[in-house]
């Protein structure tokens, strides 16, 4: 181990000194680089999946379109669009739907037709999905296969087990009372893992992974929705009481409704919140990789020296970078999860005993105790 | 801004594999597993509980067999004792018949020597008698005529002489 760190610098250090040098080689020197259509094509949705450019040649992966434009239905793969329209489909570059597929209506206006194409995003999904499920039920499986009460368990069921049993008992036992955690909890887990599983694919610069799936506001917005529904139908009569009714002076809610009314908008800030937070960070830590890899390219016209000295610090930086992403994979997937356990959690709250209920239930006590 | 608008075939997709995941890891995957470690939990905290009472189990045999040996060596000795007890009756029994036997066998051979004795007195007193008859008459035969007068003096004198040997002896 100690071995291994004392090469990283030396052969980091060369790399640095000979990235440079192949650049200038091979660049025309005078081309500019677009780092904004770059990042955002990095971090953005695309029709087919870009993998890399060797020489002039770009390698990507097509991918199905699937849309329902006014001709009705087309179904075709990605790459074909790249030699031109496609039943009067394009992709639209500028203007409002911008790297899109549209179509011309009548009157010569781009409009965006019904369009459920399997995007690089949606790819990834469902890839990382894959993965998930075969984690999980690979999992599940070894416990079918062996008894429970004889071994411990092995390969990939002692990788997740540590996990789900952290989640389920840390977290949704934590924050759902007792007698309603074990139904909310295969949802919770489910989306700590989806989450997991696609931040750390998010990471993975190359082909099965790098969609920015968790760093898109679509994904945050269908998790951060469920875990709106489902603290909103399964909620019980308590926490409604709170939100029109709670427990203020009169005066906060009798004439102007001021405390229920911030309840309500609560409702829909804590999901907001949820949605915003996940996407927002995931995406903030792609961008900023990406960035950081940009510096090499933009001091390519420094000179070697500018060039290699800020590659060096670029690449040092973008380690550091994705050091933090993998630990900010796993926070915002343990954040998501407990704050939809603790909003899951407060849905279910019992009543609290107050003074005229304390009252109540000594006289119940006393009445049943004469009666005994 | 294109990033923040949720794209609708996207959110379609989305939606879709996630309800898909959440039904298959929902039916098959994550109860399974949590059952099976609530159920290895469970059994963990069984085994705990039963090693517990096996020890206190242990604890109070230990304590059990602490008393029985404490039993078996009061038997122990008390026996012992008994039996020194019972030896030391019978050797005192022994010694009380063998003295008692002793004893009697003395008196018997007391007796005896006693009767011993009184016979051979009369023998000797008669063997006497008539010795000193024989001596006498073979002194004063020429002299006596009369001998059955002169058997009685002699008897008489003889008689007189050991009464006073005997009363002699006996003193």
């Amino acid at each position: 181990m100690k071995r291994t760190v004392r090469y990283i610098i030396p052969v980091l250090t060369l790399l640095m000194l000979w990235a440079p040098a192949f650049a200038d080689g091979s660049g025309d020197g005078g081309k500019d680089i677009d780092i904004k259509s770059m990042l955002f094509g990095h971090i953005g949705d695309s029709y087919g999946w870009h993998v890399t450019k060797i020489g002039d040649k770009e390698i990507t992966i097509p991918l199905p379109v699937i849309v329902k434009s006014s001709t009705g239905w087309h179904c075709f793969l990605s790459s074909r669009l790249e030699e031109g329209p496609v039943d009067g489909l394009y992709v639209a570059e500028g203007g409002k739907y911008d790297g899109k597929i549209v179509e011309k209506d009548a009157a010569g206006n781009e409009v965006r037709p019904l369009d459920i194409s399997i995007t690089k995003n949606v790819a990834g999904l469902m890839i990382n999905s894959i993965i998930v499920v075969l984690l999980i039920l690979g999992c599940s499986r070894w416990y079918r296969k062996h008894d429970v009460l004889k071994e411990a368990p092995t390969g990939v069921a002692a990788v997740i087990e540590p996990v789900v049993t952290f989640i389920n008992d840390d977290v949704i036992k934590g924050s759902i009372p007792e007698e309603h955690s074990a139904k909310y909890a295969p949802y919770l887990l489910t989306a700590f893992f989806f989450i997991l599983v696609n931040n750390l694919m998010g990471i993975v610069p190359v082909f099965p992974g790098g969609a920015n799936t968790t760093g898109n506001i679509a994904v945050t917005l269908t998790l951060a929705l469920l875990t709106f529904l489902i603290v909103n139908i399964f909620a019980n009569r308590h926490y409604w009481k709170d939100i029109f009714w709670p427990d203020v002076p009169w005066w906060l809610k009798a004439p102007v409704p001021l405390i229920p009314l911030t309840e309500l908008l609560g409702i829909f800030t804590k999901p907001f919140a949820l949605m915003i937070r996940l996407f927002a960070n995931i995406m903030a830590g792609h961008a900023v990789i990406l960035s950081f890899v940009s510096i090499i390219f933009l001091t390519v016209k420094m000179g070697p020296a500018v060039n290699g000295t800020m590659s060096f610090v670029a690449v040092l930086f973008g380690i550091f970078m994705d050091f933090l992403e993998l630990l900010v994979a796993f926070i915002q997937a343990y954040v998501f999860t407990m704050l939809s356990a603790v909003f899951i959690g407060l849905a279910h709250v019992k009543t609290e005993p107050k003074d005229t209920g304390q009252h109540d239930a000594d006289d119940e006590n006393r009445e049943t105790g004469i009666i005994l | 801004m294109s990033l923040l608008m949720p794209d609708s075939g996207l959110l379609f997709w989305m939606l879709v594999i996630f309800i898909v995941v959440l039904a298959v890891l929902a039916k098959w995957g994550f109860p399974v597993i949590t059952s099976m470690v609530d159920k290895r939990r469970k059994y963990i905290d069984e085994s705990l509980q039963l090693a517990r009472k096996a020890d206190e189990k242990m604890a109070g045999m230990m304590k059990e067999q602490a008393r029985i040996i404490g039993e078996a060596r009061e038997e122990q000795n008390r026996i012992l004792k008994e039996a020194a007890e019972a030896r030391n009756n019978i050797i005192r029994q022994a010694q009380e018949q063998a003295r008692d036997e002793a004893s009697k066998i003395l008196a018997e051979a007391r007796t005896q020597i006693e009767a011993e004795k009184e016979s051979a007195l009369s023998q000797i007193r008669s063997q006497v008698a008539l010795l000193s008859v024989n001596v006498a008459e073979k002194v004063i035969r020429k002299t006596l005529s009369e001998d059955k007068e002169q058997k009685e003096l002699i008897e008489k004198m003889v008689d007189e002489s050991l009464k006073i040997d005997t009363s002699t002896v006996k003193n």
